[in-house]
């Protein structure tokens, strides 16, 4: 009756519950687990289920695992950062902080949750991509692709909560995800295939950023033209690099009330889309 | 960061806290001991809520010292959390869950919990068990958060505000909820605009205005309450006031035709009048004698003023 809780129970608790309230905000659930789908369809639709001449692979085959590196980050950076930002603004932090919750476990509670919609969103693209689009996995670089995978969401999670972090208001987490994410998805590979055409300046901006270093190796997993075991471990290091010292910052800059003050009914809106 | 110690529970010296060029809280000196309820009361922006912040340990002070529990709230942490209750003035609870999840939700982070039904109907919430949180109304949030502010079956329980908007019901409801608290033993540190609710609830009570604690006593006795003037009244009947025999009152005439004595010795003042009216054959229609209620008294303390 008075054990307390263990870290495990509440870690489990916590993370089914992010779970919970994620399923029952229909936008962000809509924006993460669909609208990459549909951009996948549509794309396979348009440019029909042809090879894509100087990739040598079929649109499906590109898109499916470029499409499901874009629901990942969606999952992870787009909607931690919204929903905690929103959470914030609410007071939910603040009751949150006013019970004896650790806040690592709370953190990793939703960290834990985002990564299994991650999980779940890149598990129904490639199912969808396998069953109807003819999209090939290769057991030579499977292993690669889920160590890409966990690096690239647990990076990114890490990137959304440093956007919590350091915005005002969930408003704000809304436009700079947004801002930032959508742009880069252009040049880093997820939206476009790499071209020879692009800049030679917009191709450092996009190596500078972690995003391509996710969807370029994750990509190639796929690509029945990649030699060997597919590792890119400068893409994996440097992912890394980026997700712990964004960790590091999130941590340093948290705040678990709005800075306006009090976090409260006036501020109450309604829950953002995760990606508008 | 908790030491024994013989003293009260909450212990509060000299406590200053700045925003800015604002001083909110201007050396505030709290005892509260175990089992007391104990409210604050004062205009909006008086500093309430910052001092209850701060015992609660969501807000830092400026100077002085603090203790609850033998703790300083500041640098507490889960055990420290595992002991209290909070009710916060402006808060939330996740919209997307019903009461029956965010009360088990909420439970299953303390060590000891209260049942989730029990709760439930204790905070009159039944009906509203399994709606999501984000179809309730103002009062029925506001009872939620009650319920969850008592979930982890606390020590001390911090209640700003806690009914605000409740319907009379809720209200009377709430504050059996508080007194079935004191009876299980736990302190209570309540702020109100409520003097009937303070009056109800409180042992004592501070009156707070601009940061500073203006005074404080039983709720009988606050501001000499219990040796202040008291008011007669009657209905005019269209006498002027100038007849009365007065030896300590002034008397005023309303507008609506009623007479008011204001007396320092109101029952040499009342036998006077009395007599004066048996005298004459008259009848002192509506006649009462009051003592000036808990909210005269806070009204005179705070100047009568809404706020800084
Ligand atoms: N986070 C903050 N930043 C700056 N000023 C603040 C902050 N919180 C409160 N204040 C100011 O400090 C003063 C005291 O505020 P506080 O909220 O403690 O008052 P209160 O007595 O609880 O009022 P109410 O009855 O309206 O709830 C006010 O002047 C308020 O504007
Ligand atoms: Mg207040």
């Amino acid at each position: 009756m008075s054990e307390r809780p263990s870290t495990f129970s509440l870690l489990l608790s916590q993370t089914k519950y992010q779970n919970k309230i994620f399923f029952r905000n229909p936008i962000a659930a809509f924006f993460t687990l669909f609208f990459p789908l549909m951009i996948f369809l549509v794309f396979s639709l348009v440019f029909g289920n042809e090879e894509i001449p100087y990739l040598g692979v079929t649109t499906a085959q590109y898109y499916a695992p470029a499409m499901a590196v874009f629901a990942a980050v969606s999952a992870t950076y787009t909607n931690l950062a919204v929903a905690t930002a929103y959470q914030r603004d609410q007071g939910i932090l603040k009751r949150i902080r006013g019970t004896p919750l650790p806040p690592a476990v709370y953190m990793g509670g939703k960290i834990v949750s985002a990564i299994m919609i991650a999980t779940m969103s890149v598990l129904i693209m490639m199912t969808i991509g396998v069953v109807f689009y003819g999209v090939q996995i290769f057991a030579a670089t499977l292993l690669s692709a889920v160590v890409t995978f966990v690096i690239g969401v647990a990076s990114f999670a890490a990137l959304g909560l440093l956007i919590a972090a350091v915005v005002s208001s969930g408003e704000a987490a809304t436009a700079v995800t947004n801002a930032t994410l959508l742009p880069l998805a252009f040049f880093s590979g997820v939206f476009i295939p790499p071209t020879e055409a692009m800049p030679a300046w917009l191709d450092a901006v996009a190596n500078f950023f972690p995003l391509k270093h996710f969807a370029e190796p994750f990509v190639a997993a796929f690509n029945p033209l990649t030699v060997g075991a597919g590792w890119d471990w400068a893409s994996l290091g440097y992912m890394t690099f980026w997700g712990v010292i964004a960790g590091a910052l999130a941590i340093r800059f948290f705040k678990w009330e709005s800075p306006v003050g009090r976090g409260g009914r006036s501020k109450r809106r309604k829950k953002g889309a995760a990606v508008a | 960061m908790c030491w024994n110690s013989g003293m009260s529970v909450i212990e509060v010296q000299d406590l200053v806290k700045h925003y800015g060029e604002i001083e909110a809280v201007a050396g505030v000196d709290l005892s509260i001991d175990a089992g007391e309820v104990f409210a604050l009361l004062g205009p909006n922006g008086a500093g309430k809520t910052t001092i209850v912040e701060i015992l609660e340990g969501h807000r830092t002070k400026t100077s002085g010292s603090v203790s609850v529990l033998g703790c300083d709230p500041a640098k507490a942490g889960r055990a420290y959390r595992e002991r209290i209750g909070i009710v916060l003035q402006a808060t939330a609870v996740e919209e997307q869950l019903t009461v029956e999840e965010a009360i088990d939700l909420y439970g299953s982070l303390y060590p000891k919990q209260r049942k989730t039904g029990e709760l439930i109907e204790l905070v009159g919430l039944e009906e509203k068990t399994h709606s999501r949180i984000k179809a309730l109304s103002g009062g029925q949030r506001r009872r939620l958060e009650f319920a969850l502010g008592i979930v982890g079956d606390p020590e001390v329980i911090f209640l700003d505000e806690p009914t605000t908007g409740f319907d009379p019901s809720a209200r009377r409801q709430a504050w059996s909820i508080v007194e079935n608290l004191t009876a299980l033993g736990k302190t209570v540190l309540l702020t109100t605009h409520y003097m009937d609710e303070a009056q109800r609830l409180a042992d004592r009570v501070a009156v707070i205005v601009k940061g500073k604690i203006v005074a404080e006593g039983t709720p009988e006795t606050l501001g000499g309450r219990e040796s202040a003037t008291a008011l007669i009244t009657f209905e005019a009947n269209g006498r002027s006031i100038e007849e009365l025999p007065l030896s300590a009152g002034v008397a005023t005439l309303s507008e609506n035709g009623r007479v008011t004595v204001r007396s320092m010795d109101p029952t040499r003042d009342l036998h006077q009048i009395t007599g004066w009216a048996i005298e004459r054959g008259v009848e002192l229609s509506g006649l009462t004698v009051t003592r000036p209620s808990l909210e005269d008294i806070y009204l005179e303390l705070t100047g009568g003023t809404g706020g800084v």
